[in-house]
């Protein structure tokens, strides 16, 4: 590619150019090497891109209605448009090191849980790309589970005449990760703020304005029995408090949850215990 | 168009894709004599001193290119940051008061890697197709992307360095430019994920500026550095895939600097300020193929060339729009 002296050797003498000075020569040689090592250094930096590929085995939350984390990788522009348009921010891009794709949105749900204050999955309706879609294109298929028996009711529109959200698969499913930490298994009631007087996370009261979310830290609670996860989840049905038999035998209460939860992560951003007794598996799918 | 010119039009593609440009083995007879006539005149050294004793540099096009840049990414944050709604998302992706808009290299990564193209996209893409067309394709590369910006005054300080032989411009192969966009593109169709999207510099620093710094920006940092210390402008002139796909765009737009061959003193100021030097070749002494010669598809449109020309021999033009006005 750089040697043309040699090159020219071969052509017919007819169109040979003079041949190249030692020095001349050279230079072309260092630069053929120069260009080389560039191609090496943009290929290296651009297989740390793969990394996200790599891990996509690993369960992350995406936003409500994302395609499976493959298809998700492969659709997404990385716009942030989805970010724009959440009225609690709780969608973020992913940095370097985040192992989840650079500018892949995500949702950390202990910070800033998606509470469907938007009433209609806007994430999904600014997407440009179809990564989060409201109707997943037939080749890309549903994995077993994933796939939510009905259209989830919002609870804080269940009056409307479209009481549904626009959600046909899950995103995750909420789980009792660490039942020894949960109040009302331990039969314990709550009082004040949960998390905290710091906490930054956003959520819609209805009984305070239904297009205006607040701080968490401004609505404080003073229940006789926490049912924090219950009393916030927007979902209807997907989570109640149930009487269940301990190992031992004996009666108590527990948070236990339903085939309608989608995975929002309210509940694990509400749940007032450090580390949240109720965690979202994200990616997670119903198993009868 | 001549059927030189012509001949031209598609060694100045060759040029974009990495081909060095050659010496013209034709020039038109009108050319010829304008050439003739300024080898053998010795009044010319006395007329260019001249010229460039008046010439009145200003940074008339570099001004409102750096306004236009900083005003459209300002725009993406103050969407955001300020609720206005104007133009939301990032230059992968937006949306200009509810029309989608589609970065055309993005884009077509998308589609590549995904295989599934909605009609969003195709609208966004198709939208911002039209308007790179009409608005001269690398355009986007020095009045709308924010690296461009930072590669600039990466260049100043080069130069500064050059100057001082404190460093050397390591040039490079520019085929490589071409090599890598087959490569992202590949990459994108075999792995299914748009890897070019995770180190382009573009992206990366739309979104900082958009949605706040992130770690992402230490690559941005090491192509700067790179730039400053070893080879000038090396992402914009042998990497990036973005120029190559607005150049090809940009191979039927009516925007482009126009060269008038009579003015002209051969002194190569122009080239010595330009990103993408070796679309003015049509510059040098003797290689003008005719009276005017319109500059090849991978010129950015910065107007550099046009503020640096003492003589005003390089000026912006709209091919048709003097016919119809």
């Amino acid at each position: 590619m750089s040697d043309n002296g040699s090159d020219n050797a071969s052509k017919p003498a007819a169109n040979r150019t003079p041949p190249l000075s030692k020095a001349k020569r050279q230079s072309n040689r260092r630069r053929f090497l120069r260009t080389a090592l560039l191609t090496g250094g943009v290929l290296g930096a651009a297989l740390s891109g793969f990394l996200p590929l790599i891990y996509s085995q690993k369960k992350r939350l995406r936003p409500p209605g994302a395609l499976d984390e493959r298809d998700l990788l492969s659709s997404c522009i990385k716009c942030g448009q989805c970010v724009q348009v959440c009225p609690v921010s709780a969608i973020k891009l992913a940095d370097l090191i985040d192992g989840m794709g650079v500018g892949v949105p995500y949702i950390d749900a202990r910070q800033q849980a998606c509470d469907f204050s938007c009433d209609a999955v806007q994430c999904i309706l600014a997407c440009p790309t179809g990564s989060l879609t409201y109707h997943k294109p037939e080749f890309l298929g549903v994995r077993p589970g994933a796939a939510l028996a009905a259209k989830p009711i919002l609870l804080a529109k269940e009056k409307d005449a479209e009481p549904t959200l626009n959600l046909n698969e899950r995103i995750g499913l909420a789980r009792l990760t660490r039942p020894e930490a949960c109040l009302a298994i331990q039969g314990k009631g709550f009082k004040g703020q949960t998390r905290g007087p710091d906490f930054k996370g956003m959520m819609r009261y209805m009984d305070v304005d239904r297009w205006k979310p607040i701080r968490i830290a401004d609505h404080p609670y003073d229940v006789p029995e926490c049912d924090l996860c219950v009393r916030e989840c927007p979902i209807k049905g997907a989570i109640s408090i149930e009487t269940v038999f301990a190992p031992d035998g004996s009666k108590r209460k527990s948070p236990v949850v339903h085939e309608p939860c989608v995975g929002c992560g309210v509940c694990e951003m509400v749940c007032p215990v450090e580390p949240a007794a109720i965690t979202i598996e994200a990616r997670e799918v119903w198993k009868t | 168009m001549s059927a030189l010119l012509k001949r031209r039009f598609v060694d100045q593609i060759k040029v974009m894709f990495g081909w060095e440009p050659t010496k013209p083995t034709e020039i038109s007879p009108a050319a010829q004599k304008i050439h003739f006539y300024k080898k053998g005149n010795r009044d010319l050294i006395a007329e260019k001193l001249h010229a460039r004793a008046h010439a009145i540099h200003d940074n008339k096009w570099r001004t409102r290119r750096w306004a236009t840049l900083i005003l459209a990414n300002l725009l993406f944050t103050f969407s955001f940051f300020l609720d206005i709604q104007v133009l939301e998302g990032a230059l992968t992706a937006s949306r200009f008061v509810g029309f989608h808009l589609i970065d055309l290299n993005s884009g077509l990564q998308v589609m590549l890697a995904h295989k599934h193209i909605i009609n969003n996209l195709i609208i966004g893409t198709g939208t911002v197709l039209v308007l790179w067309v009409l608005l001269g394709g690398r355009t986007f590369c020095s009045w709308i992307c924010p690296y461009h910006l930072l590669a600039e005054w990466a260049e100043k300080i080069h130069l500064f360095l050059v100057k001082k032989k404190l460093v050397t411009d390591q040039t490079m192969d520019r085929r490589l430019r071409t090599v890598f966009w087959v490569i992202f593109a590949l990459l994108a169709v075999a792995t299914g994920y748009t890897v070019f999207e995770a180190i382009s510099p573009t992206g990366i620093l739309s979104r900082a500026l958009i949605y706040g710094p992130g770690l992402a920006l230490l690559w941005v940092l090491a192509l700067l550095f790179f730039e400053v210390f070893f080879s000038r402008r090396a992402w914009c002139r042998y990497a990036c895939p973005i120029g190559l796909t607005y150049g090809v765009v940009g191979i039927i737009s009516p925007v482009r600097i126009k060269y008038k061959l009579d003015g002209c003193f051969h002194e190569g100021d122009c080239r010595k300020v330009c990103l993408v030097p070796h679309v003015l070749d049509t510059v040098i002494k003797g290689r003008a193929i005719e009276t005017e010669v319109p500059i090849g598809p991978d010129c950015t449109r910065c107007g550099l060339c046009v503020d640096t020309c003492p003589t005003g021999s390089l000026s912006f033009e709209v091919k048709g729009l003097s016919k119809l006005m």
